[in-house]
This record gives C-alpha cells, structure tokens and sequence, in this order.
C-alpha cells in the first residue's frame, strides 16, 4: 500500500499525520513549534517513524501552515498548499456534511464555509492576533494559570467578567483593571474565554451566516472554556473533533495523495543538516531579503527575491 | 538652471506622461525613479499615517524625483480626497526642505482642457493652442492604444507558453510608442502589436477561470501597490478582467454614471464617491457575464470603497458569487495576500469541478 504524509508547521505547534490509500491516518505526532520548524519537523518525523512499521513506504508528501515553503522545500514535497485549503480537504473529508469550520490558531484565526464539501467563503484574521492562542497563553502567563487549565477553571465560573477584547493591548489593560478590581479569578479566566469569542465573531466572522454542522478546532479548540462560550454565544451546537488540531496536516496529506507527483520519501532526512540564510539583495531600492535554504551545506532553495536580478543559484 | 520636470508613477503611464511633456514644454523630462520598496519606506515615513498608500506613493516618488535632480513635480489631483493631497504634499516637500515648483494640473474635480492649456502655457510662453491640441489628443490616443493593449494581454497571458513573450514585448512596444511622431505612425505600430499580442501562442483551455478586478483605481492601475496581484492570478493560468484604466477614467466613466445607476437600482441609487458605485455597477456586471470570482482591492481607508464594501458583499451572496477583499498599507504582509489568494484560487477550481 501506498502511504502519505502531510505536514502543518505552525506558529506555536507542528502536526504531522501518515494516511494509507484509504485515508486512514495510521500515525499522527503533534509538538511546539517553538520558533523552529526546522528542528520541530525533524522531531515529528522521528516520532513518527517510531510509530510505523519499517514495511511503511511514504510515496508523497505535503506541507501547510505559516512554514510550508520551508518546510516543503526541505521535505522536497509533492504538494505545498494554504492552510484554508488543507483544513478544508481535511475536516469535510471527515464531516462531509459540514458547513461551517471555526478555527483559531497560534497567530491566526479563519472561517471557512462550505456546502456540498466545497469551500464557498472564508476569512481569515488581518494584522492583529487578538484573540488567538498565542493572546491566551499570554494572559495565562499574566494571571499564573497553566493554559492547558484554562478551560476547566471557566467553567467553575458563574458570573464571567466583560472584558474589552478589541486589542491585545486593552484587553491585557482591562484584565489587569478587573482583577484590582476585585473579580475573582475564574470570573476573568471565563471572561477571556467569551472576548476570544466575541472578537472572533465580531473581525473574523463578520457578516458570515454560520450554519449547522459547525465544527470547532485549532489548538484554542481544545479549550473548553472557549468551547463552551461558543456554543453560548452562537446558540447552535458546536463540534470538537479529538482529532481536530490534525485537519490541516491530515487535508494536506489528501491533497498529496491527490496529486500525481509521487517521490521516494526516506525518514533520513531526520538526521541530515538544514541551514536557513537571511540575505539582503542591494541591487536596488526593494532590498529583497532572500531566504537560503542549505542542505548539508547544499543550498536546495531560495526565495524572496522580486526579480531576476536577486536570483541565488548554486 | 537647467529646469528638469518629473511626476509620480501609475502604471506604465509615464510613457504617456513623459510623451506629452516632452513635446509641450522645453524642460528636461526625467520621470520618478521606479517604484521601489524604498520609495514608499521614504512615503510613509513622511506622510501622515492615515493618508491612504496613493498618498505615500506619489510623494516616495516626489522625494526620489527632487534627489534625482528635478525641480519642477507636476501631479493630478481630483476623484475623492486624492483631490487635496497636492496640496498636502507640496507643503510636506517644502517643510522638507525642497526647493522646487509645484505644479497642480486638475485643480478642480473635473479636467477643463482650458486650464491645463493656461498651465503648460505658463511653462512655455511659445505654445500655441494647436500644438497644445494636437500631443495632446496623440497622447491620448496612444493611452487608448495602451489600455487596449493592456486588455488583449490581461486575456492572454495567463495561458501563456512563456510569459516573457508577453512582457517583453509590451516594453518593446512601450519604447515604440514613446517615440511616435504622429497620428498614423502611431496607429500603424498599434495594429502591428495588436497582431503581435494576439499571435503569440497560447495553451488556454474554453472554459478556463475568469475573475474580475474591481475596486479604488491606484490599486487597480499600479501594480506595486496590490503587490503584482495581477502578474499572480496570470501564474496561476486565469484570465483577468480588469475596468479601471486612464481611458475609462478620461472618457468613459462620465458617459456610463446614468446606465451605470439605472443597471443598480436594486442596489444603489446614488454614487457614493469615486470609483465606489461604479465598482457595485462591474460587480453586477462581472455576475451577469459569467465570471467566476471577483477581486476588490483598495488602499486601507479608502473611504468611497468602505462604502461600496456592504453593496459588493449583498449582491455577492444574493448570487452565489466568490468575492474577496484585499485592503493595501504599507504595512501589508506580502505572504497573507498569498495566502488568501491561493486560497480564492483553490476555492474557484473545485467550485468548477477540477
């Protein structure tokens, strides 16, 4: 049998998952990020090879999430594509009925609206990163509560605290405001939880009807506080996938088996030596900061330039 | 001292421009050095930060044209708050530092062919009306040819065998152009490109994916500001239908404002500044003509598209249309913007069935 495998290289967290031809997944891996995709990926790779049988013969790969083109180039993938498509692929393979998919993530946030499994809208946060994970854990980290808590602690809460959730900034000034206040701290934990929700209703999902099935997932998605004021807040059930920090590193994996690049892939690659390079090109007044990609001191890819001219070969 | 005149970029229009320069006054035409990332770097750090990126633009363009040597700046103002940014601007260079003259050619909102005869005959006492007259109809007869150039390759060059057979040869027909010496020239080395531009072998399936441009025209006509959003959707083998060009903005808009109102009467029932109903009439237009997405753009805070925005999105999701906002700063992440529009592009082709 053939298999695959796609990975999602995001902000905070990197997820990888191998499916048969049947679009089973047969192993999956989930780990931070922590500001380097390169190490994250080689690690995923390694926990994945652990968990397959040796006989296990991987025939494409896929990339998405902020990291892809690094990654893909590195991985040298079948199949590089946007994290909106691959959660997409991903989720309405799963659901096929869903209409709906919620997602927040480390830096970003999106909405994406399907019918007959096909992507009819989406929307996905602009400049701010209010009200994603990586505001979350920050206030987490502010009030001394494991984030992981989070959710258990809003749900103790009976009276949640309003708290201003337009901007990182003022929420943080607000939640620091309450708590001299006075409010009790799960009140605060559970008020954050319903300002994610409200901000994400009010920027991301502006102006989008939100039908049923609507499915709720991204790493926040395992809060259960958030979860909870979703479903408060929309009024209409909201579905949390066990599975659901996977979609996108699942649906990209589908599209690899999907396309018909096929490749030899070697879990090796583990253990060779990445390198990235930053360079500036000084041609001309666009100093195009150029990506290098190296591979045992190779250089395999590069990027960023606008022009010919900022073109790097080997 | 010698007087060297220069203008900001919109497109490839400085052709254009420089043509008409040349001929109607005896300075030295030296247009703004391109559009880098350094001139709207230099823009905003001297603009105010809420002017909108045409803003910031045109007076990266300014600041780089005065270093570059000029002392004469002409712009053009008119459409929305455009109109005040001269203004604006010739009081920035001047707090600057600059030393220099300023040139207003729209002072009102509309273009009066008198006024700007009474502008570029300050500029050169032997002017006569018939010279004036005759660049400049030449000059707009060669921005007609250009724009409908243009139209040929937007159709085209998505399914290009090489798209440098496309680029290459409009720079080639550029130089051309600039050197024309009258009417019938002009229109013989048109018709020669035209032929050329619709030979050029192309692989392009019938029913390939259409999409339509809309939204504020600096976006719409300099490809800089919308990050080459064009050169991108053209990779990825669409065809682009884009309105906005000097030729509508000069003679057509005026003439189409009532059909244009009475085609949105469902709608709209008033203009709404600028280019803003005008983008509700193409969006009804771009639906009935069978396109498959549409793609609005506008530099953030653009007030006559903030109020179009709601229109363009009622009418969208009563008929079913892909539609997408793309909104430009200085600040824009060039990686989101292709994110997303991979993204509309994905969405297109399931939505058509590949």
């Amino acid at each position: 049998m053939e298999y695959f495998l796609g990975v999602d290289i995001g902000s905070i967290s990197t997820k990888a998952v191998i499916i048969d031809s049947n679009l089973k997944i047969v192993a999956s891996s989930y780990l931070w990020t922590k500001g380097n995709p390169v190490d994250a990926v080689k690690n995923v790779l390694s926990e994945l090879q652990s968990k397959i049988d040796d006989n296990v013969h991987i025939v494409g790969v896929g990339t998405t999430g902020s990291a892809r083109k690094l990654i893909g180039a590195m991985l040298n993938a079948s199949v590089v594509k946007n994290e909106i498509t691959a959660h997409a692929v991903g989720t309405s393979t799963i659901y096929p009925d869903v209409r709906t998919i919620l997602e927040i993530g480390g830096q970003d946030s999106k909405i994406i609206l399907l019918k007959d499994g096909i992507v009819t809208d989406y929307n996905m946060n602009t400049l701010c990163a209010a009200g994603t994970g990586s505001f979350l854990s920050s206030q987490a980290k502010r009030i001394d509560v494991e984030v992981e808590d989070f959710g258990k602690i809003a749900l103790t809460s009976k009276n949640p605290t309003k708290i201003a959730a337009r901007c990182t900034v003022f929420a943080e000034s607000d939640l620091v405001h309450k708590a001299q206040m006075g409010y009790k701290k799960e009140d605060i934990i559970a008020g954050l939880c319903y300002s994610v929700c409200n901000n994400y209703l009010s920027n991301v999902a502006k102006g989008k009807k939100l039908e049923e099935p609507i499915i709720f997932q991204g790493g926040v998605s395992k809060n259960i506080g958030v979860q909870k004021a979703f479903q408060d807040i929309i009024g209409k059930d909201i579905i949390v996938d066990k599975d659901g920090h996977l979609m996108g590193a699942y649906g990209v994996s589908i599209l690899a088996l999907r396309s018909n690049k096929r490749i030899n892939f070697d879990f090796s690659i583990a253990d060779q030596k990445f390198e990235t390079k930053g360079i500036t090109c000084n041609k001309c007044g666009n100093n195009c900061e150029i990506v290098l990609v190296k591979q045992n001191d190779k250089l395999i890819d590069s990027w960023g330039n606008r022009c010919e001219n900022g073109s790097v070969s080997s | 001292m010698n007087k060297i005149i220069s203008f900001p970029h919109l497109g490839n229009y400085s052709v254009p421009i420089s043509f008409v320069l040349r001929h109607l006054t005896n300075y030295e035409v030296k247009a703004s050095p391109p559009i880098t990332k350094k001139t709207i770097e230099i823009g905003s750090k001297y603009a105010p930060d809420s002017a909108c990126v045409p803003f910031k633009y045109n007076l990266g363009n300014f600041i780089e044209s005065l270093e570059n040597g000029a002392n004469i700046i002409i712009q053009a103002g008119g459409g929305c708050r455009y109109g005040y940014y001269s203004e604006v601007q010739e009081k920035i260079l001047k707090d600057l530092g600059y030393n220099f003259q300023f040139i207003n050619l729209i002072d009102s909102d509309h273009l009066k062919v008198m006024e700007v005869y009474k502008t570029f005959k300050k500029m050169n006492k032997k002017l006569n009306f018939v010279k004036f007259a005759y660049y400049a109809l030449l000059t707009l007869l060669m921005i007609r040819y250009m724009d409908k150039i243009d139209e040929i390759i937007r159709s085209r060059i998505g399914f290009a065998l090489n798209m440098k057979n496309f680029t290459d040869n409009k720079k080639k027909m550029l130089q051309d152009f600039s050197k024309t010496k009258g009417f019938i020239p002009l229109t013989i080395k048109y018709f020669k490109y035209k032929k050329l531009f619709k030979n050029i072998r192309i692989l392009k399936p019938k029913d390939c994916i259409k999409i339509g441009i809309i939204g504020e025209l600096y976006t719409a006509m300099e490809p800089f500001a919308s990050y080459f959003l064009e050169m991108e959707l053209a990779k990825n083998n669409i065809e682009i239908k884009r309105f906005t060009n000097l030729t509508y903005l000069l003679f057509q808009k005026k003439k189409m404002k009532r059909k244009m109102l009475r085609g949105i009467k469902d709608y709209c029932t008033y203009t709404i500044g600028a280019d803003g109903m005008d983008n509700v009439y193409r969006c009804k237009y771009l639906i009935d003509k069978g396109f498959d997405g549409i793609i609005h753009t506008k530099p953030f805070g653009c007030t006559p598209e903030v109020g179009a925005i709601p229109i363009i999105e009622k009418i969208c999701s009563d008929h079913n249309m892909p539609v997408i906002f793309f909104s430009f700063d200085s600040q824009t992440s060039e990686v989101g913007i292709k994110t997303r529009l991979e993204a509309f592009y994905d969405m297109l082709m399931v939505k058509k069935g590949r």
